[in-house]
Formats: C-alpha cells, sequence, structure tokens
C-alpha cells in the first residue's frame, strides 16, 4: 500500500459493475436469506413459548449457545454438507438471528395487555385467530425492533462468509483488497455494507411506520421502545 | 331468562370462588352483581359466556345449557364490556366496534355501516370514528366499549365494572346514558360492581354477594335498602340507607302548600296579614311568571316601612328546588335541608313555582314511606 492513494476512482469505475455491484448484490441476498430464515423459524419458536412458558428457558439457553459458537467454524463445518453455495452462509447467519428474535418474539407477545387478550377471548376469537388477528399486531412493533438489530448485525456478519469464498462484500474487501494489497476495494467495501446497514434500518423503520399507523403519536413512555434483548452480545466472527 | 343452578366453582388452587349458586336473571332487565372484593362477581359473570367453566351446577340461557354451546359462538352472541374497555389499539374506534359483525361474516362495508350507527347510539362524534383508542379520553373508550359490545345486537350483555375506572361525573354521565339504553334495548343485562349506590341506580335486580361466593340477598334496589337480609348486608348498603330508600318514591305524592307563595308586587302589610294568618313564618315571593325569586321573613314584614312589597324583602335565596313532576322524595328533602329558610321549593317543567313544602312536613311523607311496603308504581329512579 506504500504511497498508493486511498481511493482510486479510476478503478472504482472500472469495476464499478463488476466486482462492486454484484458483490453488493450478493451481500444484499445474503443477509436478507437469513433474515427471513430466522423470522420463519423465531415465530414459531416465540409464538410456542409464549403460550407454553416452562419451554422458553430451555429454547432461550439454546438459542444462545448457537450464537455463541463462532461463525467461522459454522461456515467450515457446514462446508462438506452446502460446498460453497449461499446455504453455507444463510444457514448459520439465519440461526444467529433467532438469539434475537425469539426472545423479541416472546416479550411482544408477553406486552399484549391482558384486558386485550380477555377482550378478544369474550369477542369469540378462537386461539388462531386471535393469535392473528390481535397479539401478533399489538406485538409488531417489539418483533420489528428486534428485526431491526437482527438486520444490522446479519449485514456486518455476512462479510466473515466471506472467509470461506461465499461472496459478498466481503469477498471484495479480501480477495480483491487485502490479497493484493490495494486499499480502495476495502474502503468501498467498508463503505458500501454500513451504507447497506443503514439502508435496510431505514426501510424497516418505514416498514414499521406503515404496518402501525397506531403507534405513531403515542407518548414516548407508551410507545413499544426497541428492545435491546441480545443485543448487547459482542459481534459475531 | 340465565339461570345458575347450584354453581359451585373451585379454582384449581382449591379457591371457591362461588359456592352454590343458583339465580334467576329475568330477560329483558338489568340484574347487578355487587358484592365486596373476591366475592365471586366476576367468576360469575364469566360462567355465562364459559370465559370460566363451573366445577359443578348448570348455567342456562333461555333452557339452553351453555355447555352444549361452541364457546366462540356463543360468545358472539353475549356482549361484554370491561374495566379498562379492553379496547384493541392497533384497530380503529370503527373498527373496534365492527369486531363481532366481522367475525360473524358480514361483509366490512355493512359491519362498519352498522358501527357507524352504534357510535351514534352510544353517544360518539362521527369524527371519532379513524381514531386509535389510545386518543379517546376514558370515558369515550368506555362508550366505543359499550358500542362494541352491542354491534351485533346480541340479546345478552355483560358489563364487568365497566365504569369504575372513570371520574364521578363521567360515571353518572355513562349509568344515564345506560339507563336510556336499556329503556330502548331491553336487553338482558349483568352488571358487576362494587358499588352499592351504582348497583341501586342501574339494576332492576341487584344480587348481594359475600365473601366466599354465596348470595347474601337478591331483590329488587328498594327492597334491599329497605329490608337488608342481614348484618352484613346492612352494613354493605350503608347506614344511610333509609335516606337512598327515598329516591325510589316520587315527590308528586307530597302535600306542597300553595297559600304561601306570593306575587312580588304584594304589599308589605297585606303579606304579613297573610303570613300571621297561616301562622308561617317565611313567605316565597314569585315573579310574574310564577318564578320563584326568594324567601321573606315574616317578622321582616311586620317592621317594613310602609309602601314596600314582599318582593322588596324577599332576600332570603331559595336554595336548589326540585322537580314535583319527576324528581324523588330525596331530592326534596335534601331541597328543604338546604334552604335557609328550611323549606323546599317544587316547581314544574317550567321552573313555575307548584308549591312550598316544609321540612316538618316532608317528616310525615317519609314516616309513611318508612311504613310502606310496596314503593308506589311508577317510582322514580334515583
Ligand atoms: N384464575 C384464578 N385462579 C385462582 N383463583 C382465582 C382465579 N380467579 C379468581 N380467583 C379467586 O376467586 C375469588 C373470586 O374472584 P372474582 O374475581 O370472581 O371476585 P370479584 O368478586 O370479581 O372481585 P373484585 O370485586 O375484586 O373484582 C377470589 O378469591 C380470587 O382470588
Ligand atoms: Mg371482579
Amino acid at each position: 500500500m506504500n504511497g498508493a492513494p486511498l481511493i482510486d476512482w479510476d478503478w472504482i469505475t472500472r469495476n464499478l459493475d463488476d466486482p462492486i455491484g454484484t458483490r453488493l448484490l450478493e451481500h444484499l441476498y445474503l443477509s436478507f436469506a437469513p433474515l427471513l430464515l430466522g423470522l420463519l423459524l423465531a415465530l414459531p419458536l416465540g409464538i410456542a413459548c409464549a403460550r407454553w412458558r416452562p419451554l422458553y428457558p430451555p429454547v432461550f439457553t439454546g438459542v444462545n449457545v448457537l450464537y455463541a459458537i463462532p461463525s467461522i467454524a459454522l461456515f467450515f463445518l457446514l462446508l462438506p454438507y452446502t460446498g460453497f453455495s449461499a446455504w453455507t452462509a444463510i444457514i448459520p447467519l439465519g440461526l444467529y438471528t433467532l438469539a434475537i428474535l425469539v426472545p423479541n418474539v416472546v416479550s411482544g407477545l408477553a406486552q399484549v395487555p391482558d384486558h386485550v387478550r380477555q377482550a378478544a377471548v369474550a369477542m369469540g376469537f378462537g386461539p388462531l385467530r386471535r393469535l392473528i388477528q390481535v397479539e401478533l399486531p399489538v406485538a409488531l412493533p417489539v418483533i420489528v425492533a428486534g428485526l431491526r438489530i437482527a438486520a444490522v448485525a446479519t449485514i456486518s456478519m455476512v462479510s466473515v462468509a466471506s472467509l470461506v469464498g461465499i461472496g459478498g462484500l466481503g469477498q471484495l474487501i479480501l480477495t480483491e483488497g487485502f490479497r493484493r494489497q490495494f486499499p480502495t476495494p476495502i474502503v468501498v467495501g467498508i463503505v458500501l455494507s454500513v451504507a447497506l446497514a443503514f439502508v435496510v434500518d431505514g426501510l424497516l423503520v418505514l416498514a414499521q411506520r406503515a404496518l402501525t399507523p397506531w403507534t405513531r403519536d403515542r407518548d414516548p413512555v407508551a410507545r413499544a421502545r426497541p428492545r435491546t434483548v441480545g443485543a448487547a452480545k459482542g459481534g459475531n466472527a | 331468562m340465565i339461570t345458575f343452578e347450584g354453581v359451585t366453582k373451585r379454582y384449581p388452587d382449591g379457591t371457591v370462588a362461588v359456592d352454590e349458586l343458583s339465580l334467576e336473571l329475568p330477560t329483558g332487565q338489568t340484574t347487578v352483581f355487587v358484592g365486596p372484593s373476591g366475592s365471586g362477581k366476576t367468576t360469575s359473570l364469566r360462567m355465562i359466556n364459559r370465559m370460566v367453566e363451573p366445577t359443578s351446577g348448570r348455567i342456562a340461557i333461555d333452557g339452553q345449557d351453555v355447555r352444549d354451546r361452541d364457546p366462540a359462538v356463543l360468545r358472539r352472541s353475549i356482549g361484554y364490556v370491561i374495566q379498562q374497555a379492553g379496547l384493541f389499539p392497533h384497530r380503529t374506534v370503527l373498527d373496534n366496534i365492527a369486531t363481532v359483525p366481522l367475525l360473524l361474516g358480514w361483509t366490512r362495508r355493512r359491519a362498519r355501516d352498522r358501527a357507524r350507527e352504534l357510535m351514534e347510539v352510544v353517544g360518539l362524534a362521527p369524527e371519532q370514528a379513524k381514531r386509535y383508542p389510545h386518543q379517546l379520553s376514558g370515558g369515550q373508550q368506555q362508550r366505543v366499549g359499550v358500542a362494541r359490545a352491542l354491534a351485533a345486537d346480541p340479546p345478552v350483555l355483560l358489563m364487568d365494572e365497566p365504569f369504575s375506572a372513570v371520574d364521578p361525573v363521567v360515571r353518572t354521565g355513562l349509568q344515564d346514558e345506560l339507563l336510556r339504553l336499556q329503556q330502548e334495548l331491553r336487553k338482558t343485562i349483568v352488571f358487576v360492581t362494587h358499588d352499592i349506590d351504582e348497583a341501586v341506580r342501574i339494576g332492576d335486580a341487584v344480587a348481594v354477594f359475600r365473601a366466599g361466593g354465596t348470595l347474601a340477598q337478591f331483590s329488587t334496589p328498594e327492597r334491599l335498602l329497605a329490608e337488608p337480609a342481614d348484618e352484613f348486608v346492612e352494613e354493605f348498603v350503608g347506614y344511610d340507607r333509609g335516606v337512598r330508600r327515598l329516591s325510589f318514591f316520587p315527590a308528586s305524592d307530597l302535600a306542597l302548600r300553595g297559600d304561601t307563595v306570593l306575587a312580588a308586587e304584594t304589599p308589605s302589610s297585606e303579606a304579613s296579614a297573610i303570613a300571621r294568618a297561616q301562622g308561617e313564618p317565611w313567605l316565597l315571593a314569585v315573579d310574574a311568571a310564577h318564578r320563584p325569586i326568594g324567601w321573606a321573613r315574616a317578622l321582616d314584614l311586620d317592621r317594613a316601612a310602609p309602601g314596600s312589597t314582599l318582593g322588596d324583602l324577599a332576600t332570603v335565596g331559595y336554595g336548589h328546588v326540585f322537580r314535583v313532576g319527576t324528581d324523588s322524595l330525596r331530592a326534596a328533602l335534601d331541597a328543604a335541608v338546604l334552604s335557609p329558610a328550611g323549606r323546599a321549593v317544587g316547581v314544574d317543567e317550567d321552573g313555575k313555582v307548584v308549591g312550598v313544602v316544609a321540612q316538618a312536613e316532608l317528616g310525615d311523607a317519609l314516616w309513611a314511606v318508612g311504613t310502606d311496603e310496596t314503593p308506589p308504581a311508577g317510582a322514580v329512579r334515583p
């Protein structure tokens, strides 16, 4: 890196399409898919834990233990089965989101006021309808708060996946930058992945606003605060 | 008619919440469950819509055992209102009210039309349709709760302390509204409260529960105040029950006197002569429209300057009046007690004086009520 400028604009223009654009799209896909997988698993798990409380402590421990496994180790563990396909990244990253999403689903459902639940029963909602039409919508702000934390965490963790050659912006940093001692791709990779995190977070905020118009002008105390369950945990490498 | 036959509820922890309850709640009437905290009122109420299942005994609506019906379907035919209203925070006022019709499979449009209709019935402004529950006052939320319970026009309405979370003024307003609604709708209402005044005001019949979930007394409000079944009920209804019971007797039965009510222009000397002839220490001056001006003391009339009129001397305020046609004996007594002249002024609907009654004369009427076994037909509401 001696003497070379930090940013080589020329390189960026030449590679805008191929490595940069491709890697960005890969990164987006590799973040989005685990989130979706995580949400699909966390919803039934969280709902089950909220309904049958004794289930929660073991599940909570389980998802936390999963989170404690270094991602790199999981990637290598999966390689023999899934090869260099996207699944090698999606499965571990999806499992990591559970540590954030499951507690949020549970606490979201737990904070549905008892009188609201009772009223739903008294109106003649069956259990499934009550869940879908009353409990989940009321829990939504807390669930989305968890989703925001999980999204940012996943976007940052996807970079690690490149260490095993799966793609994403990490690949840009590693192969184009680090291996060739060329700083521009590293800077571009970092800037883009931070920007991606911002944009996705912003989109989730907008989505929540659209989905929960009823929380918009609540006093700040009553408004569902974003839960930071699981967020305090350090990054995962 | 809702029937409880030997109903007992024992919770898994061993608490007996309701013990061998047998009760008949007549169709189209309001029955109030009243009693101290923990006496099993809510449990009894919730056994009607199967939110709680009895341990033994049977509950039937119009002869049909509630256990023969699917709980969700049964509940859609029974309105339910609770203390914090239990409104859905994520739904607008309109959609909250439309809840049960939508569950019953009505089209959204029809359900919303019905909801709009009910907003009017319970006195909510149409602008509030698009609001969310947290944007309403407690009283308004409670109205939405009542509208939601009524939306599918259920024959039965269960209300568990619906008005106890709002301030007394709003509560009285909501009670009046409920009484007015019930005049029209004639639902079978079961109303839980631990406020005996509310019970007596709202109920056609009152069931007093005691700790342990047994029935202490079941009777009309008036009988409850006249003849508490035992020491417990007597203490529960309060030792001022005598005065409160007067609410059930119309003031129109009072013998009012009109001979001490004179026009303000009457010369003092003439008024003085009348007072002396009647042996009355106070005369009421009225204006040309026969509305009250104030009381004049007979002693002052004797000493009045020549040429003065009754109106000049009527300087003592007449306090608050009672309406002869609609008020109760309690209102008349209250007016007499608060009047500086010790006399209550009775007026008609236009505020014209019908006559006056002194505390002493009221006493006779009250005593007659005390010995009367049944309240007169057309007894007034408190
Ligand atoms: N789910 C439950 N499990 C165990 N005990 C219960 C349960 N619900 C109520 N109880 C008990 O049953 C008794 C009657 O309760 P209930 O709620 O019917 O009283 P209440 O008359 O409505 O009282 P309040 O005026 O305080 O509302 C109480 O002792 C209460 O603690
Ligand atoms: Mg209760």
